[in-house]
């Protein structure tokens, strides 16, 4: 199952008043179906806030979010679940302290009726690299890469058709970033899953990604293909120097 | 790196009510250089960090030697550790946005820090507390100050730890992972900072970090980690001639620009690797 997404004059405002400030001015972009599509920019540049309203989780925007042609407001919320889940940037505060990672694995599949639920769970934990006998620890007895990997474990589940990951892999050693990032990419071969993905790698993005936007202050500077990053094809100025020093920090150029 | 600030030998840490040790016998020494720590995820870096500070309640921790300057750090008091901890060792979390208090402005805990350390006005704290959240890039630094944690950006609460870290001018920083949610332009720029610590104030520098390039350009020697164990040290500019075959893995599982996007390369973890010494 494959969704598209359309994204139109997404904008946003924190505050009230004299002290309202526009996080996000009108944000346009789409990403096919089966698509991976990156979101990379200035840190404080809007990023997570965009996958935060996409996902609902912010409310108070307003534009248009459509997904396979469909509003995501008009989604009732068991299916919105169903089609969307999201990993957040700092899995700490995504996770509940007293619970369990069994019950936040199981949680969903209660929610959901899902049947197998042991079975699903051994699976998800799995996938990510953990031991099984990790369903029994609480997230503070848990390193930072192990906390990011049972947040992807939640998220995937539910199998959504798309998923909003907001630096999936930055609190991971290269080794677990592999595994993950090769899990990803066959579960969109196999399962045709849409991937949004936040990330300061450019490498990540080359590898994993069809095309990317370059964030800026709130806006879309440019959307660029992948193969674009290599020979610094981008025209907008903020683009060129961000793909630039990626290269000399790769040791590239 | 003629003074040592940091010697650590056979450091081990057991968690309360696990079984086994998190930190199996490490051992280095720390100049007034840039030590790099990277490794698996869970192999006790964040945990070696948290017991030079003291910041592991519940846990044992036992080394032949844990010595900061001329300080024995484990037959201090908790009341000497007061000293020490923040003013004259500080550590940069791993979770920003977790060490921060959820219910106060960013920038009254930057503040704090500082009237913590030093006598002076609150007025003068504040200022401070802009300028070195200016010094870290912080855009609006004013308005930023008076946010609270939850409505800050990831790179932000990095930065704002980073700044914290910075107004109490410790000798000793242990960096865990603290530019991973930095755009490339913006780390440099922050990276820049910490480098002049080491190299205009003679401070010794410990940076965890899964940033292979990061610690390749930056560091100066780098300790990689398996299983609580230190596997292999290497000069950071000889980390491409690793002989250990877990870092050769990490070498070969990096992403590169312009590569195949083929699979990337996994490890097959090997038991014999839980069992040797560096
Ligand atoms: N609830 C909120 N209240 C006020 N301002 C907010 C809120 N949430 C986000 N912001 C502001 O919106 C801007 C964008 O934040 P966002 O977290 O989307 O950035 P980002 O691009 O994800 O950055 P990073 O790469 O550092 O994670 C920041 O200036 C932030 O302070
Ligand atoms: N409070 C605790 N109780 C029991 N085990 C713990 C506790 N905290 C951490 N651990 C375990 O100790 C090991 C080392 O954790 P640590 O946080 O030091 O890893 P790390 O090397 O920093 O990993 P990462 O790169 O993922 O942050 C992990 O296997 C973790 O699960
Ligand atoms: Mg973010
Ligand atoms: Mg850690």
């Amino acid at each position: 199952m494959s969704v598209s997404v359309e994204v139109r004059n997404l904008s946003i405002s924190f505050g009230a008043g004299a002290h309202a400030v526009k996080v996000l001015p009108g944000v346009t972009f789409s990403v096919e179906r089966g698509e991976c599509f990156g979101l990379v920019g200035e840190s404080g540049s809007g990023k997570s806030t965009v996958l935060r309203c996409l996902s609902l989780l912010t409310d108070f925007w307003s534009g248009e979010v459509l997904i396979d042609g469909r509003s995501v407001r008009d989604m009732p919320l068991i299916e919105r679940c169903r089609t969307l889940q999201m990993v957040f940037q700092d899995p700490y505060g995504s996770l509940h302290p007293r619970q369990s990672v069994r019950t936040v694995l199981n949680e969903p599949l209660v929610i959901h009726k899902l049947g197998d639920r042991e079975e699903r769970m051994r699976r998800a934990i799995t996938d990510v690299g953990l031991p099984i006998s990790f369903l029994d620890r609480f997230p503070h007895q848990l390193s930072g890469g192990q906390r990011q990997r049972v947040a992807i474990a939640r998220a995937l589940i539910l199998e959504p058709s798309l998923l909003l990951l907001d630096e999936p892999t930055s609190a991971l050693d290269v080794s677990v970033q592999a595994e993950i990032l090769n899990l990803l990419q066959r579960l969109r071969y196999e399962r045709g899953f849409t991937y949004i993905m936040v990330t300061h790698d450019l490498a990540v993005v080359d590898h994993m990604c069809d095309r990317f936007a370059v964030m800026l202050r709130g806006e879309v500077t440019e959307i660029l293909p992948h193969e674009a990053i290599a020979r610094n094809g981008a025209s907008h100025p903020y683009a060129r120097e961000l793909i630039g020093a990626s290269l000399d920090y790769e040791g590239i150029r | 790196m003629e003074k040592t600030i940091l010697d650590v030998q056979n450091l081990r840490i057991r968690y309360g009510g696990s079984t086994t040790e998190a930190v199996r016998g490490v051992s280095f020494t720390l100049g007034r250089e840039r030590l790099g720590i990277v490794g698996e995820s869970g192999s006790g870096k964040s945990t070696v960090g948290r017991a030079l500070l003291r910041l592991l309640p519940g846990a044992t921790i036992t080394a032949d030697m844990l010595r900061f300057d001329e300080v024995d750090l484990l037959s201090l008091s908790e009341k000497e550790m007061l000293k020490v901890r923040g003013r004259r060792m500080s550590m940069i979390l791993q979770d920003p946005k977790f060490s921060l208090n959820p219910i106060r402005r960013v920038g009254d805990q930057v503040a704090e820090t500082y009237l913590r350390h030093f006598k002076c006005s609150r007025r003068e704290a504040h200022e401070k507390a802009v300028a070195m959240l200016e010094a870290v890039k912080i855009r609006d630094a004013e308005r930023v100050f008076k946010q609270y944690p939850h409505e800050i950006s990831g790179g932000m609460g990095q930065r704002v730890m980073i700044a914290m870290m910075l107004l109490a001018d410790p000798d000793l920083v242990i960096a865990d992972e603290p530019t991973s949610a930095l755009d490339v332009t913006v780390r440099l720029q922050v990276l820049t900072i910490l480098d002049s610590l080491v190299r205009d104030r003679g401070i010794g520098l410990i940076m965890i970090s899964h940033d292979l390039n990061l610690v390749r350009n930056f560091c100066d020697r780098v300790l990689i980690m398996y299983a609580g164990k230190v596997v292999e040290t290497l000069k950071a500019v000889e980390l491409d001639q690793a002989r250990h075959p877990y870092t050769q893995g990490l070498l070969a599982a990096q992403p590169r620009i312009g590569g195949t996007r083929q699979p990337l390369a996994v490890l097959d973890r090997r038991p014999e690797w839980l069992e040797e010494n560096a």
